[in-house]
């Protein structure tokens, strides 16, 4: 099954040309890397999937249907920044998403919680930048969703709690979801990926299995993309 | 098991080398029930897909078989381990001279070298 797909997906912002006819296909039980870099149009290629944009030509559908309240049902997003409310515990968060979201997994949250040490009772202005990141991915992971689109999830954690979230992401996604996952920190995320899709100027420059890359050019999906992007 | 993967070969492929290698140095047992793939990904770190292309492969090479209900086994045929340890071992002796070869030793030197390292070893009680 396919849970997201971009059909010549076109988006302009005045004279910018933010995607350009860009096609991606995104199957069930799908792990996908979204990279490129700064200003290549991913961030936005994620608004559109999430409805926050409008495409200017082109669609975007979620399990075969355009953005719109029944998709949001299906899809988990983690936004490129900080959109916790600051007065609010960790605690009262977990409450606030369980009201919110059918498919939200209390127990899980409570137990990665506990897990990443992240205290409950702590409001997230107390919070440093990364455990901030903590509890907003936490609560991510935590619905049973069909989508999930991380942008940029753990540019701001370090490299043990990195492993903690990516072995949680493999750990507990079922193999009907699919997971999107924006990120330049390839070298982290490689090995718990299926596909890469490389992006620049808006443009689909490569869509591959990570092996099938491994295999043709015997390097890393990394080491590939240091190459192509050389500055 | 102690799972190292290198960059410059395909995910898989390593996988299906690591494994193996279990298997032939008894890491493994004939017979032993492997845990679900979904574990053994979380254990090296990898997606579930490739390990199950992993396993996929093992199976196809018939070091390893599945029964319907009850998950993936190591094989009981001791010839299929010998032949797979022995075929290790054969790549160890071809990288080995190949790099001995880059340094522009010769047959006879890699010999000599080869036997007094061994000596020494034995004489440390490791051989």
């Amino acid at each position: 099954m396919v849970n997201f797909e971009c059909r010549a997906l076109s988006k302009n912002f005045g004279h910018v040309q933010a995607l350009e006819n860009v096609d991606i296909r995104v199957e069930s039980g799908r792990v996908v890397g979204l990279l490129g870099p700064n200003g290549s149009g991913k961030t936005t290629l994620i608004k559109l999937a999430n409805g926050l944009l409008t495409p200017d030509s082109g669609e975007v559908l979620i399990g075969g249907m355009a953005p719109g309240p029944e998709t949001k049902a299906m899809v988990s997003y983690q936004p490129d920044r900080p959109y916790l409310p600051q007065w609010m515990k960790a605690r009262e968060l977990i409450k606030f998403y369980e009201d919110f979201y059918p498919d939200f997994d209390t127990a899980r949250a409570l137990d990665m919680l506990s897990r990443l040490g992240v205290p409950s009772d702590r409001r997230i202005k107390q919070m440093s930048k990364g455990t901030q990141e903590k509890v907003q991915l936490i609560l991510v992971m935590s619905r049973r969703a069909r989508l999930y689109l991380l942008d940029e999830p753990i540019g701001g954690v370090d490299p043990a709690t990195r492993d903690f979230i990516l072995d949680t992401i493999l750990r507990n996604f079922d193999e009907n979801a699919s997971i999107v996952i924006s990120t330049h920190l390839i070298s982290d995320v490689e090995k718990v990926l299926d596909d890469v899709v490389f992006i620049n100027n808006g443009r689909v420059m490569l869509q591959s299995s990570v092996d099938d890359i491994r295999e043709r050019n015997g390097m890393s999906v990394d080491a590939l993309f240091r190459e192509v992007f050389k500055c | 098991m102690d799972w190292q993967i290198r960059d410059d070969a395909p995910i898989y492929s390593q996988l299906v080398t690591q494994i193996k290698l279990g298997i032939a140095a008894g890491a493994l047992s004939p017979g032993e029930r492997l845990p679900s793939v979904r574990d053994l990904a979380t254990e090296a770190g990898v997606n579930p897909n490739t390990m199950q292309r992993a396993l996929q492969e093992l199976e196809r090479q018939g070091l390893v078989y599945s029964q319907r209900t009850s998950g993936r086994f190591v094989t009981e045929d001791t010839d299929v381990i010998e032949n797979a340890k022995s075929s290790l071992a054969d790549e160890q002796v071809r990288s080995f001279l190949d790099a001995m070869a880059r340094l522009g030793y010769l047959r006879d030197d890699i010999l000599r070298l080869l036997e007094a390292r061994i000596r020494e070893e034995s004489g440390n009680g490791e051989l």
